[in-house]
């Protein structure tokens, strides 16, 4: 199979890959390489960025220009004062460099100190001194936030909703997708019209009102609150009800004649067939309710049920962000799904092309 | 096979979690709270020992984004889902909510005595009477300086009775000397503006006592702030950049030197102690003066109790407990508050720290509170106070950027006021 | 023959890890059903059957989308800041008078609400140039990925990568980059250029608002177009080169005509997301500086949420004008693209 396809492949790429004369580049050639070599570091930089920032201390952070890589200033214990002292390269006034431990900063002096020679303090101005640093990895940024709350809760529920949510949502979805696609029958372009024009539609803006309906079945602070209302996605239909569009009528017709009943004709020969674009329907769905967090902040308020989305904002206060503990959040909630894109990606890649989407 | 096993196992997981809500023995009362530091822990804390005490009752501590007590309580309560307890600082906004503790709690003197001025913020006009909470801290508005800086740049610092021109062009002085980025930044915040519009002169209110926000005290701090953003003193970062009336704070920018002098509150003191420790002398000052008054703005977070509650006994239980002078005093002590309870103010609460610079800052602050001008008082106990500080620094940050000219900007403050106001008094 | 051969080997590609995964208890469940179901089906005749399979994605969606959207449409005809509909005074049209109140529509300053038209105009901007950016590196990214490269599975993924993320996660990892003492400020010293306070900027605010959503998005649609391109029949192409046309000239008569249909599906559903645009944007520049990026969708959320007196009838009233614009937005898209099918 896999032969066949790339011989396909192949020739549908001739015209624009044959190298004419042969051996000689085309500019295109060339082009696209460079395209997709920048296109990469675009696509991972900022997230590598972000990762390797979040390592970083606070005072780390805000260097400027900042390090790559996360480094911690060398301290040492000087005779004289409890705490150890961060260790600074100094040029003095005569040109010589010294290796000086600095007692504290005023303004744009600092006072310094030789840890050989405990008694002298030495004023330097900070321009001519710079931190001796070595590679050191700031755990706490991700330790300090991860003890305050309960973890693993968070990720259970995290993984409950999104688990039973996708499960519902494939369920609803491909059987709706299923009696849109396969008969004719009254009222089935006014469905398809709600079913698209409702595409449109952000959560957001209902907000308030679906907080209504969720409070009278009685549903606030239950996990069934997060899993039920996103399920029915007209997203969903209209992405697999394109695609059951494209599966011989003749298959359906003969399982007809074979007595099949619909809901088997439905499970044993539609859905089969369409599993590239429930896959697609699958990744997205797991995306969504995982990184769902707006709507969960209103209808869970009891730590129990919250999702690892509120869980990793509950320490953002009234005050400003403290960055440290914001990038460390961040790549938390980045991981799993760095995981799933890590094993599932050339299968997320082949189910959405093949999926196609006519 | 192992898939399988996987599916089964999420599935029984799922269902479990599902039920897990309903299967509690005990009372349990649900406290939904905040945090900006180590409070929550705290809080826990004294809560264990009031379970130790208490067996039957079981308190739980919701820890949520504080994007979530401005949000999404509102609807909840309004919906009746709230929990028994909640930390708010919408005082006023949300008093319809919260409970009479009168007939619960042992000792209603002891509240009126020791919280009266704050009882006011939490009742609804024409309520003279209800107890519903107390402060977990009272917070007074007011600038921290880098006084090593000053010195660094050998300026002297504006001493007392100085007024914000004094303060700004002192700090530009500084600035320019040292090649600090900013001179002077001022959180984006209403409530941050508040305490220096009535210095200014600004009234807040009418004869009827009805808001009026735009008048030519607050016209004239408006302008000043417009023309230090113009002329460099304030930085363009905090009012000029995000819409509406969203909260940006200079608070790592200052704690890494690169702002003189800043207009914030009591409530950094923790943070700075921990961030900045003896990098350099953080220096709470006194508000600076106006013409008319030398104020900051009291504020500050309330633990109330609310009407959904459906265990008010226990719930007066709790706020006794938590209220009672030696529990308190731990509290402000441990997280570094300004006690909102006037007898521990008057005996001075024991904080647990040793740096000098957080000590000053918390003895300026406390001996700022009663010279607060009572429209400060005022404003902070209205119910719809929230509507004038959004209309106030959103329409300035517009002005700011240049979107609206300054007039224009107060037009649409007066006419913001009246129509939010307008609106919530339509059908109650 | 050729395209047949393409699609068989398409659909057999992937879907065997999820057909283990999914075979065992889906399987159970499929058969338990079954039964039910025949009954139904011998009961009410053939013909009702499509009605049982879109009846429970019905429900749901009935219950959570359609109702709130009736309460939605109430809200936006009553008045004062209640949240049961029982407690609000109707005031007929008068959110909609106020919203629609202005000297003259094209300078947001005249209007009563200058907020809510200062957002439409804003997500006109937005809209109009994420969407020609995302049709644009798609299709270039499409070409590319569909020429024979080295590592082709990779470079696919690796585009797609960003789709994955949240928008939160997003405007995060763009908000880290981009702050004053930000790694590309430090680029630009180390360049000796002075560095840019972007969120400053109105212009490059808005730049980077529509610079990070089609960052975050065009992976997918570039797998979609892809899908369309390897779908073209390779005779055509084989036919143009004996005949030596040039390149070009196959690209617009054969490729882009052939991509067509993708191409509107890219179209509609990046439109779509454009107008809908609200939390990445609102966490990267917080809808500033003023009101330069701030969207309807966050006027919206602004007014009736976020604001201390949550005024729901007036965001209900946007929300409803936003629905019926998209609405009608949609329906000409489709009468577009069926006048095309026909054509």
């Amino acid at each position: 199979m896999a032969e066949t396809s790339t011989m396909s492949e192949r020739s549908v790429t001739r015209f624009l890959t044959a190298r004419r004369g042969g051996g000689s580049l085309h500019w295109t050639d060339i082009f696209s390489y460079v395209y997709l070599a920048l296109g990469v570091a675009l696509m991972f930089g900022p997230v590598v960025w972000l990762a390797l920032s979040s390592f970083k201390t606070p005072a780390g952070l805000q260097e400027f220009p900042p390090t790559l890589l996360p480094l911690g200033q060398i301290e040492r214990s000087v005779e004289g004062y409890d705490d150890p002292l961060p260790m600074f390269k100094v040029t003095m006034d005569d040109g010589t460099v010294r290796e000086l431990a600095q007692i504290r900063r005023i303004g744009i002096i600092a006072q310094m100190v030789d840890p050989e020679n405990p008694d002298e303090t030495i004023k330097v101005p900070i321009a001519s001194r710079e931190p001796i640093r070595e590679f050191r990895v700031a755990w706490e940024n991700y330790t300090k936030p991860l003890e305050r709350f309960n973890f693993l809760t968070y990720l259970n529920n995290s993984v409950i909703v999104t688990a039973a949510a996708t499960l519902v949502t494939l369920l609803i979805n491909s059987m709706a997708a299923f009696g849109l696609a396969i008969y004719e029958f009254r009222g089935r372009n006014a469905v398809m019209l709600f079913v698209i024009g409702t595409l449109m539609i952000p959560i957001t803006i209902i907000l308030v009102p679906a907080y209504l309906v969720v409070t009278e079945l009685g549903m606030v602070n239950t996990l069934w609150a997060v899993i039920l209302p996103g399920a029915a996605t007209p997203t969903g239909v209209f992405l697999l009800r394109q695609y059951m569009l494209t599966i011989p009528r003749d298959l359906i017709e003969a399982a007809r004649m074979d007595k099949a009943s619909e809901w088997s004709i439905y499970w044993r020969i539609v859905l089969p067939l369409s599993l590239p674009a429930i896959a697609v329907l699958a990744i997205f769905s797991v995306m969504w309710r995982w990184n769902d967090f707006l709507w969960p902040l209103i209808v869970l308020n009891r730590s129990e049920v919250y999702t690892l989305q509120i869980g990793l904002n509950a320490f953002q206060g009234e005050l400003d962000v403290q960055w440290h503990y914001v990038l460390a959040m961040t790549v938390v909630a980045l991981i799993p799904v760095t995981l799933v894109f890590a094993f599932l990606q050339r299968f997320i890649t082949t189910g959405i092309a093949s999926s196609g989407m006519k | 096979m192992k898939n399988r096993l996987h599916m089964t196992l999420a599935m029984g997981v799922a269902a479990l979690g599902l039920m897990a809500g309903n299967a509690l023995a005990e009372t349990e009362l649900r406290m939904t709270w905040y945090n900006d530091g180590i409070e929550g822990e705290v809080m826990r804390g004294i809560l264990d020992k009031f379970e130790a005490d208490n067996p039957d009752i079981k308190v739980t501590l919701d820890v949520v984004p504080y994007k979530a007590i401005l949000e999404s309580l509102p609807v909840q309560l309004a919906a009746g889902e709230g929990p028994d307890i909640a930390r708010v600082t919408d005082l006023g906004g949300l008093s319809k909510y919260y409970m009479d503790l009168t007939p619960y709690i042992s000792d209603p003197a002891y509240w009126e005595e020791n919280f009266g001025p704050f009882l006011k913020w939490l009742r609804q006009p024409g309520d003279t009477s209800s107890i519903s909470g107390f402060m977990t801290q009272l917070t007074v508005t007011g600038p921290y300086v880098n006084k090593t800086l000053f010195e660094q740049a050998e300026v002297e610092m504006p001493g007392e009775g100085a007024t914000w021109d004094d303060w700004a062009k002192a700090s530009k002085e500084v600035a320019d000397k040292l090649d600090i980025p900013i001179p002077m930044a001022w959180d984006r915040s209403g409530h941050r503006v508040a305490g220096p519009a009535i210095s200014m002169g600004a009234k807040m209110f009418d004869a009827d006592g009805e808001p009026a926000l735009v008048d030519d005290g607050l016209k004239l701090m408006a302008t000043k702030l417009y023309d230090w953003h113009q002329d460099g003193t304030m930085a363009k970062e905090l009012w000029g950049s995000v819409s509406g009336s969203q909260y940006l704070g200079a608070n790592e920018d200052f704690a890494n030197a690169k702002v003189v002098m800043y207009m914030s509150g009591s409530w950094q003191i923790p943070q700075f102690a921990d961030t900045i420790g003896d990098a350099f002398d953080w220096w709470a000052v006194p508000a600076p003066c106006g013409p008319a008054a030398c104020t900051g703005m009291p504020g500050g977070a309330s633990l109330v109790a609310l009407k959904t509650s459906k265990h008010p006994e226990e719930v007066g239980k709790l706020m006794d407990y938590l209220s009672s002078e030696e529990v308190l005093g731990e509290f402000y002590g441990k997280t570094l508050f300004i006690p909102g309870h006037l007898g521990l103010a008057s005996k001075g609460v024991d904080f647990a720290t040793d740096d000098p610079r957080a000590k000053h800052a918390l003895s300026t602050f406390s001996s700022a509170v009663p010279s607060i001008s009572p429209i400060a008082f005022d404003l902070q106990g209205y119910v719809n106070n929230r509507v004038m500080f959004n209309a106030l620094i959103s329409r300035l940050g517009e002005a700011i950027v240049g979107e609206l000219t300054l007039d224009q900007a107060f037009d649409r403050m007066t006419q913001d006021v009246e129509q939010q106001i307008a609106e919530k008094k339509r059908g109650g | 023959m050729a395209l047949e051969d393409t699609t068989r080997s398409k659909s057999d590609s992937g879907p065997s890890l999820l057909n283990a995964i999914a075979a065992w208890p889906v399987r159970v469940l499929f058969t338990i059903l079954d039964v039910p179901l025949r009954g139904l089906q011998r009961l009410l005749g053939i013909r009702a059957m499509p009605y049982v399979f879109i009846l429970p994605n019905l429900a749901f969606f009935g219950l959570f989308v359609v109702v709130p959207l009736f309460i939605n449409f109430a809200f936006s005809v009553t008045g004062g800041t209640n949240l049961y509909l029982d407690d609000r005074p109707f005031v007929g049209l008068e959110q909609y008078g106020f919203l629609f109140d202005c000297g003259n529509y094209l300078d947001p300053t005249t209007c009563r609400e200058d907020r809510f038209w200062r957002g439409v105009f804003n997500t006109f901007t937005f809209v109009f140039f994420q969407v020609s950016l995302i049709v644009l590196f798609s299709l270039i990214t499409a070409l590319i990925l569909n020429r024979e490269i080295r590592g082709r599975g990779f470079f696919r993924a690796a585009f797609f990568f960003p789709v994955l993320l949240s928008p939160v996660v997003v405007a995060l990892i763009w908000k880290w980059i981009l702050l004053r003492d930000g790694v590309l400020n430090a680029f630009l010293v180390s360049m000796g250029l002075d560095p840019v306070l972007y969120f400053v900027s109105p212009t490059w605010s808005m730049f980077w608002a529509i610079f990070v959503s089609v960052w975050a998005h065009m992976g997918f649609y570039t797998l979609i177009l892809l899908a369309g391109l390897q779908a073209i029949p390779p005779d055509l192409y084989e036919a143009a080169e004996m005949d030596g046309t040039k390149r070009e000239r196959v690209f617009f008569r054969i490729t882009l005509p052939l991509l067509w249909p993708n191409m509107l599906v890219v179209i509609v559903l990046a439109l779509i997301k454009a107008v809908q645009i609200f939390d990445e944007v609102f966490v990267l520049t917080g809808g500033g500086p003023g009101t330069a990026t701030q969207f309807i969708v966050q006027y919206i959320y602004t007014t009736g949420f976020s604001n201390q007196v949550q005024n729901f009838g007036l965001a209900a009233a946007a929300s409803v004008v936003l629905g019926v614009v998209l609405f009608v937005l949609t329906l000409l898209q489709l009468a577009a693209s069926r006048r095309k099918d026909e054509a």
